[in-house]
């Protein structure tokens, strides 16, 4: 078990470096600066004077060296700028050059500035995180409990008219990309045009103070994908398992169908949804930033798209670390998860 | 001239249909009476779920052929915007019309006063010629890497997983956001990625009449020939055109076979590259799991190549799930041109697209629906044939 974890720490460690030196390569292509120099600098900017912002904020240097110095590994750079003042990475604004620490990268906790939000990135993704968190957990609250209500409800009896039902239900959800269905949530509980108004359709709100109003459609926006997905994995986990041999030994002893279904069927019919359920975090992430955009919600989506709309380089690059270190740790635990609730493997 | 009721909308509509449903009927009419001779496709007429989701996507692909190609069951021009007609409900008449104009917008005006069930109908030609196109070409790459990594194993499968997990790790969105931004498209990046990507299906083809024919040597070479001159040319037509300014644009334009908009290349490379990575890994599970089987085996014994193998004896016994998922990822791809457009990347923000027009619609949701809520219904009809077209498939083939 040591040997494993150590093993998915390393590819883990590796992914993110490969991952993140190729965002950094992308962001780091002349264009993209000469976008950031404009709009940090001013848009009337002659070419010869990009090349000097840029130059005298170390930016027109080796991709390797600044990805050596954003990681921690190199010390950041220290430059004379041509305009008289000299400039040093890790001594940003009224920090004297003199004090500065010699090495800013991650590894030394330096998410680096974010040209946006004019502000610590760390901060900047901290603040999104948390939001994202609260918006995430509540969609997981909606999403999980549904889901396998609704699985099991359609798989322990299939072909039934219950099951054919939900399973209609499912589908069509796990069709719906989140863009449709939160068009299709505004329009019906929050247009005048509909009149039923019951909800906001910005959640804008929310960030400060959430409530029914107007947190119930982003959070029903995100966890209706799921729901159908999780759903139809658990129903056919759960037909699955109502046609194995204990069941049926289970119903010739007389054992009633609720007792069946709750005490023989339930724990081994939630292994495979259990997988599916952590590998979906991820996805929603996917699904939050569409969601976030589409309802004004400042967390981690909306960061994303505002981050490389503008080529904010530093934010870019934790919003991938982050990103990466979600997938993978969902990928890890699910793994080991997996082993820990099917005695069968863990015998093995 | 008055406003339409709700009723004389839907009639209209479906009177502008009406070549869909002529083809629709005449398919499925003879589908149905030669069900029993047509294999696979034949029993998708024994499941109803089958039949709606078969019945939802054929719908959309006539819809796309004879809007896209002969210009029916439009109204209007999907750019035209006529004054007075800016977020109109649906069935409002032309304050002014013109000789063989159309009288009324259907499904009412969007924001720019251009008609919505024109851009709908439209945008269905659009998406569903790039979101079948991708979803082939992924295929093509992911069969052409992920069967020597599963038959092989070893260090070549290490370096193709990892690069393919690499892939998966990222946010659909920030690698959208990297790679379909002006900035971006400036440096030639995605022409270079066009390059690479589109040469798998010219070493697919090669590979594969290869493997076949390698005991004909005569027959092997002429197909080959033949095929390699108008696939090289169809190649360097495509990534010349598209590669204007960088490296790749050598070809002489007299050469030139056809003139794809740059934008949707754009768009088609960056779906291919998020969804190969995805068909990589199924296609490698799955050799991992075939060619432990006799069949392989045997073909070992009688000394076939290795390739002969892959090509010829794994990969049509893989037919089963892969029919599936290639339904499936048409829906996926789908719902991913969706999201491009809903962030305004890639193709011109006047394009109809669902997903840009559903982008367009938004901003002003509350108020005026149906600019949003038509192409959304659009796109969740054509995912949700899809997916119930694989469901009805899965449950067929997994009926023998």
């Amino acid at each position: 078990m040591g040997l494993f974890l150590l093993r998915r720490f390393g590819v883990m460690l590796l992914t993110a470096i490969c991952l993140t030196f190729v965002v950094f390569f992308l962001t780091n292509l002349y264009p993209n600066l000469e976008k950031l120099a404009k709009t940090q600098g001013n848009f009337r900017m002659t070419e010869e004077e990009v090349a000097t912002w840029l130059g005298n904020r170390g930016y027109t240097r080796s991709t390797v060296a600044k990805y050596g110095e954003w990681l921690g590994v190199i010390p950041g750079y220290v430059i004379e700028g041509s305009d008289g003042e000299t400039r040093a990475r890790c001594a940003p604004r009224g920090l004297a050059l003199e004090d500065a620490p010699r090495y800013c990268g991650i590894l030394q906790g330096g998410w680096g500035y974010s040209t946006r939000a004019k502000e610590t990135a760390g901060i900047v993704m901290f603040k999104a995180l948390k939001l994202t968190g609260f918006l995430m957990l509540w969609a997981l609250i909606v999403t999980v409990p549904t889901a396998l209500v609704v699985g099991i409800l359609a798989g322990m009896r299939e072909g039934s008219r219950t099951d054919r039902s939900l399973s209609t239900f499912s589908i069509i959800t796990s069709a719906t990309p989140e863009y449709v269905s939160g068009v299709v949530l505004i329009a019906i509980f929050s247009s005048s045009a509909v009149g039923l108004k019951w909800f906001k359709g910005s959640a804008a709100s929310a960030m400060n103070d959430a409530n029914l109003v107007n947190f119930t459609l982003p959070v029903l926006t995100i966890a209706l994908f799921s729901i159908g997905y999780i759903a139809r994995m658990t129903r056919a986990s759960m037909t699955e398992v109502m046609t194995a041999q204990y069941i049926r030994t289970a119903r010739l002893k007389g054992v009633s169908f609720p007792n069946i279904v709750l005490k023989h069927a339930l724990r081994n019919a939630l292994i495979a949804p259990f997988t599916v359920i952590i590998l979906q975090i991820p996805y929603l992430l996917t699904g939050v930033v569409i969601t976030e955009t589409l309802f004004n919600y400042k967390g981690f989506g909306w960061l994303l798209v505002q981050s490389a709309g503008n080529n904010d380089i530093d934010v870019l690059l934790g919003v991938s670390v982050v990103s990466v270190v979600i997938v993978l740790l969902t990928q890890l635990i699910s793994d080991i998860g997996y082993v820990y609730l099917n005695p069968r493997i863990r015998i093995s | 001239m008055e406003p339409l009721t709700t009723f004389e909308i839907i009639t209209r509509i479906l009177y502008q249909f009406i070549p869909v449903w002529i083809s629709m009927l005449v398919v499925f009419l003879a589908s149905i009476s030669f069900k029993r001779k047509l294999g696979l496709y034949g029993r998708i007429f024994d499941s109803p779920i089958g039949i709606i989701g078969y019945g939802l996507v054929t719908f959309w692909v006539f819809t796309a052929f004879y809007a896209g190609f002969f210009d029916l069951i439009a109204t209007h021009d999907p750019l035209a915007q006529l004054s007075g007609m800016k977020n109109k409900a649906p069935g409002t008449p032309l304050p002014r019309p013109e000789d063989g104009q159309y009288v009324y917008y259907l499904l009412g005006g969007d924001n720019l006063a251009r008609d919505v069930f024109t851009r709908m109908v439209k945008g269905s030609a659009i998406v569903l010629a790039i979101a079948p196109l991708a979803t082939l070409f992924g295929y093509i790459v992911g069969v052409t890497l992920g069967l020597p990594a599963g038959y092989y194993g070893g260090r070549l499968d290490t370096i193709l997983s990892f690069m393919a997990n690499l892939i998966l790790a990222f946010p659909v969105i920030l690698l959208f956001y990297l790679l379909v931004t002006p900035e971006i498209v400036a440096t030639g990046i995605p022409s270079y990625m066009a390059a690479v990507f589109f040469v798998f299906p010219l070493i697919f083809v090669t590979v594969l009449l290869n493997s076949r024919y390698h005991v004909l040597p005569k027959l092997r070479n002429r197909l080959i020939a033949i095929f390699l001159i108008i696939g090289i040319w169809v190649y360097l037509s495509t990534i010349s055109e598209w590669g204007r300014g960088t490296l790749v644009d050598f070809w002489p334009s007299a050469l030139d076979l056809f003139n794809i908009p740059g934008g949707v290349l754009v768009v088609f490379v960056s779906v291919v590259f998020v969804n190969s990575p995805t068909i990589f890994r199924i296609i490698r599970g799955l050799t991992l799991d075939l060619k432990s089987r006799d069949y392989v085996a045997a073909a070992q014994t009688r000394g076939e190549s290795a390739w002969y193998i892959m090509l010829w004896e794994i990969l049509p016994n893989a037919r089963g799930p892969l029919i599936v998922d290639f339904c499936l990822r048409i829906g996926y791809t789908t719902i991913l041109l969706g999201t491009l457009g809903f962030f305004g990347l890639g193709l011109p923000p006047e394009s109809p697209d669902w997903g840009s027009t559903i982008n367009e619609g938004r901003k002003l949701l509350s108020v005026y629906l149906h600019p949003a809520i038509t192409p959304a219904l659009a796109l969740l009809s054509l995912v949700l044939g899809l997916n119930l077209l694989a469901d009805g498939l899965r449950e067929e083939s997994l009926k023998d």
